[in-house]
């Protein structure tokens, strides 16, 4: 099976209906993806397919080809991405785990509204669980990443 | 852990000691001579002692003794070190020291994180270890110039006198063969350019880019991954079992039996898993096969007094199934008394009676438990994200037959602890170290999410019991407080040192040893610790996690009782206590107690201590559709003097989420023996649409240090039930929180 993720096509030999997440981390060693619940409950695992967030952890593979695959690792070449920028600036993280899968949400979140509300990332990424509690700052980042975004 | 205040953590100090094999222990700073693994190296030649090497690069990389697991010790001990030590804070590098005596706690004498000690216990010896590094930079820099020591000075990684200039990288070679000095002064607290500033986390960039490492992100070349089928009743064992389908499943390589279940070890985690979920297995349930919440409840009631104190016929002994025996007539230990409660409470002005109650809980942190390891013929090697590498090592050892030193920790990142990744058996290494043993092969043994939440080693359930008797006056003149449930190092290593006359002291901490009773002339603490086949363990803010609720919602209850304000009524009760005080006050200052709350809400406060530290939230609520709705929650902390204000500041958000996760909604229940949640669909935690905003305050303090990671727990699902019960009239005494349906 064909997949083209982060732009560059790779070759892996799964059955059809392995989750694109274990595809992802244990094929090709695509380690930024994590794995939380395996049900689509805590958003760790989202990735982009041709630009909309999935879980990755409920996406049998065969869902992905042929589509565009954007993981953490290729959100950006450097970190520097709008999101990432921000996620730094608000000094984000904690443990960090959960991350990966919040800032692709968030990216996606921004590239689909410019300017998001309160209410747009309470939808847009309430489904994404941070033990940590680093909510405030994901909600105070995602606001900063829509203005840098803007300004470039 | 329990508190550095709390009687047990001298204890737990011999306990280290004890499983350490009589461990030295000082607040000297070990030197190089006492790791295993990390070597100097041509490119980091500089190595004065276990804590950091000086690169020719001009890199400073500290081998850090704690685990980071979010709390952002990464960054905080380092800054110690490069206060001391004037390096440049942009290269400083961090990595997690490997397992050895050199890195034993301060404090407790084994390799460990937790009870929020890392930046008090750590304190002097990183500072010292900085500074020391800077006399023998300076010392090489002196040679170098000609000139004495005396007439050098540091600043941002360069070594300076008059026109001449050394960066440390320049020196390090040099001052590698230099002697390293025992003892060295340190900076007046006035000349401090790094403690007390907000500086940003060092491990954002890997944390922002999926770079960062964590257990279960460990690969190399022929290791496998397994999945463990385990009883699922505790205390159950496999019967019989028919692992052909299993076999067949492509990508699995072997199941194998190991004392706690049957692992089925795959190429990689999919496999792995379809292996387990073609397992055909019947389970010899044993002794808890029936256990359910109901019953373990009306157990605990019993236990606690009510219903009928009277003993149990035998009957009704013979009758109850095993785990519920132990319940029926058991005794209490005496946590403490003074005074005579009976004679104060049949004479008091007022009295209540109150039952509260929490429920087991799980830690859920993200990263689902994991261990990586490879055994060979004279080492074992273990990767994993742990909170207690010293006891690992041991449990390890003792499974392969290999001495401690030949076990080797690497600690990676940890996707979250708040203690789950510290438990005194190592269940999740000792089975990853049994995995690969059976397996003859390199396995990282991984759970589900499922796993985590049946795999025991959960907060306990606990009932209080409080009989208060008040005075004319309206203050407490008895205070009777009983509290039922498991013990957390019952049946473990540290049983023997952390209980003293039947009393853990991490079950009665917030109660006992709470500044409010050292006022009421007549009280009595009591204590049950049922043994129960459920396996509990330290819970973020361990025993405050209940003590917090329960006394600070019978403080706003005695308020209530008495007529006064509820911060008037804490400040009446808390003379004498001016750290407790001086929370109180700056959170209700800037939460603007004593005015209005916006329209449909209202504020309710809880203040208290845990880990040395002081902290008092003030939240404010509305009640929409019956849900309680948390809007806002101002924070004030006295933790001494905060290494890193940011750091604190992220504590204390972090905190007031996973406090109010397990206040709104977390709860675990059994019914035939088996928990009844198993994903984050039923096992509700925090999510961002449920986060209030949180403004933190940090009270201005050079008192002793406290910790950080745990004390911003305890008091936030009291100030929630405080003011649910300001707007709603309820008291709600059990959590998670939930408004009857006819309010």
């Amino acid at each position: 099976m064909k997949l083209t993720i982060n732009g560059t096509e790779r070759e892996v030999d799964a059955p059809s209906d392995m989750p694109l997440l274990w595809v992802l981390r244990d094929l090709l060693g695509l380690t930024g993806t994590k794995f939380g619940c395996g049900i689509a409950q805590c958003g760790a695992c989202t990735v982009h397919l041709d630009g909309a967030p999935k879980r990755s952890c409920v996406t049998p593979v065969s869902a992905a080809a042929g589509k565009k695959i954007t993981t953490i690792e290729g959100l950006s070449a450097d970190g520097s991405h709008p999101v990432q920028q921000a996620w730094a600036e608000l000094d984000v993280v904690q443990c960090g785990y959960c991350q990966s899968g919040q800032i692709m949400s968030a990216a996606a979140l921004v590239a689909a509204k410019s300017k998001p509300t309160d209410a747009d990332i309470d939808a847009a990424m309430s489904g994404n669980i941070c033990r940590c509690g680093t909510y405030q700052r994901i909600r105070a980042a995602v606001h900063r990443a829509a203005e840098l975004r803007a300004s470039t | 852990m329990s508190a550095r205040t709390t009687p047990s953590r001298r204890e737990f100090l011999k306990t280290g000691a004890m499983v350490t094999g009589g461990l030295v222990i000082a607040f000297t700073v070990p030197g190089v001579r006492r790791f295993a693994r990390a070597e100097r190296s041509p490119a980091d030649p500089f190595m004065p002692n276990a804590f950091l090497r000086v690169g020719t690069d001009d890199t400073v990389t500290v081998l850090l003794p704690h685990s980071e697991m979010g709390q952002g010790i990464w960054t905080t001990l380092p800054m110690l070190i490069a206060e001391e030590l004037d390096a440049d804070w942009s290269r400083i590098r961090v990595e997690h020291a490997p397992a050895a005596p050199a890195y034993a706690h301060t404090a407790f004498g084994m390799q460990m994180t937790g009870g929020s000690t890392s930046t008090w216990s750590e304190f002097d010896r990183c500072r010292q270890a900085g500074a020391m590094a800077r006399a023998v930079l300076i010392a090489a820099a002196a040679q170098r110039f000609s000139v004495e020591p005396l007439a050098c000075r540091t600043e941002n990684g360069v070594v300076i006198s008059g026109s001449k200039r050394a960066r440390y990288g320049e020196l390090a070679e040099a001052a590698s063969r230099l002697p390293v000095p025992k003892t060295v002064p340190l900076k007046d607290p006035r000349d401090w350019k790094i403690i007390g500033k907000p500086t940003k986390r060092l491990d954002t960039p890997e944390k922002i880019t999926g770079r960062a490492r964590f257990g279960i992100d460990v690969q190399f070349e022929g290791l496998l991954t397994a999945l463990v089928a385990r009883s699922p009743v505790f205390g159950g064992k496999v019967k019989s079992l028919d692992a052909t389908k299993a076999k067949a499943v492509p990508g699995v390589r072997s199941v194998v039996q190991v004392p706690s279940g049957v692992a089925v070890v795959a190429d990689h985690f999919w496999a792995a898993k379809l292996g387990r979920d073609a397992l055909k297995i019947e389970w010899d349930l044993g002794p808890n096969a029936d256990l359910d919440s109901a019953r373990l409840r009306q157990g605990y009631r019993r236990l606690a007094g009510y219903e009928g104190a009277a003993a149990p016929d035998a009957a009704e002994v013979r009758e109850a199934p095993p785990w519920l025996r132990t319940l029926v007539g058991g005794k209490s230990a005496s946590a403490g008394q003074t005074g005579n409660i009976d004679k104060a409470l049949a004479g008091a002005a007022k009295t209540i009676d109150v039952e509260y109650a929490v429920p087991y809980l799980a830690h859920a942190p993200m990263e689902p438990l994991n261990c990586t390891v490879r055994i060979s013929a004279n080492k074992c090697e273990i990767w994993t994200g742990t909170q207690f590498q010293t006891v690992d090592q041991q449990v390890a050892a003792k499974i392969t037959g290999l001495k401690p030193e030949q076990v080797e920790i690497h600690t990676t990142f940890l996707g979250g602890g708040f203690g789950r990744r510290a438990t005194p058996t190592s269940d999740f290494v000792s089975e990853a170290v049994q995995v690969a043993k059976a397996a003859k092969a390199p396995v990282k043994t991984v759970w589900t999410r499922e796993d985590d939440v049946h795999g025991g080693y959960y907060r306990p359930a606990y009932v209080h019991r409080a009989r208060i008797g008040l005075g004319s006056d309206g203050m407490p003149t008895a205070w009777h407080h009983t509290i039922v449930g498991q013990s957390i190092v019952a049946g473990t290593p540290f049983e023997p040192m952390m209980v003293k006359n039947g009393i853990d002291a991490t079950s009665v901490e917030g109660v006992a040893d709470s500044a409010y009773l050292k006022a009421v002339p007549n009280q009595r603490v009591d204590l049950h610790s049922p043994r129960l086949g459920i396996p509990v363990l330290w819970w973020r803010s361990v025993g405050h996690s209940h003590t917090g609720f329960v006394m600070e919602s019978l403080i706003d209850e005695l308020a209530k009782a008495a007529g006064k304000d509820p911060v008037e009524y804490r400040r009446a009760l808390l003379k004498g206590h001016p750290r407790h005080l001086a929370a109180l006050n700056l959170a209700a200052e800037k939460a603007k107690w004593g005015t209005a709350a916006p329209k449909g809400r209202a504020r309710g406060i809880a203040v208290h201590e845990s880990f040395g530290s002081y902290v008092a939230h003030v939240a404010e609520v509305s009640v929409e559709n019956n849900a309680i709705r948390v809007h806002r929650v101002v924070c004030a902390i006295d933790c001494g003097v905060a290494v890193n204000p940011e750091s604190v500041r992220a504590q204390m958000e972090s905190g007031v989420s996973f406090g109010l996760g397990a206040a709104l909604y977390s709860t675990l229940t059994f019914d035939n023996g088996r928990v009844q949640q198993s994903n984050f669909h039923d096992y509700r935690v925090l999510r961002l649409d449920e986060m209030p905003v949180v403004e933190v305050h940090i009270v201005p303090s050079t008192d002793k240090m406290g910790g950080a990671g745990e004390p911003g727990v305890p008091p936030i699902a009291p100030a929630v039930a405080n003011a649910v019960a300001a707007l709603t009239g309820q008291r709600l005494r059990e959590l998670p929180l939930r408004l009857s349906a006819t309010a």
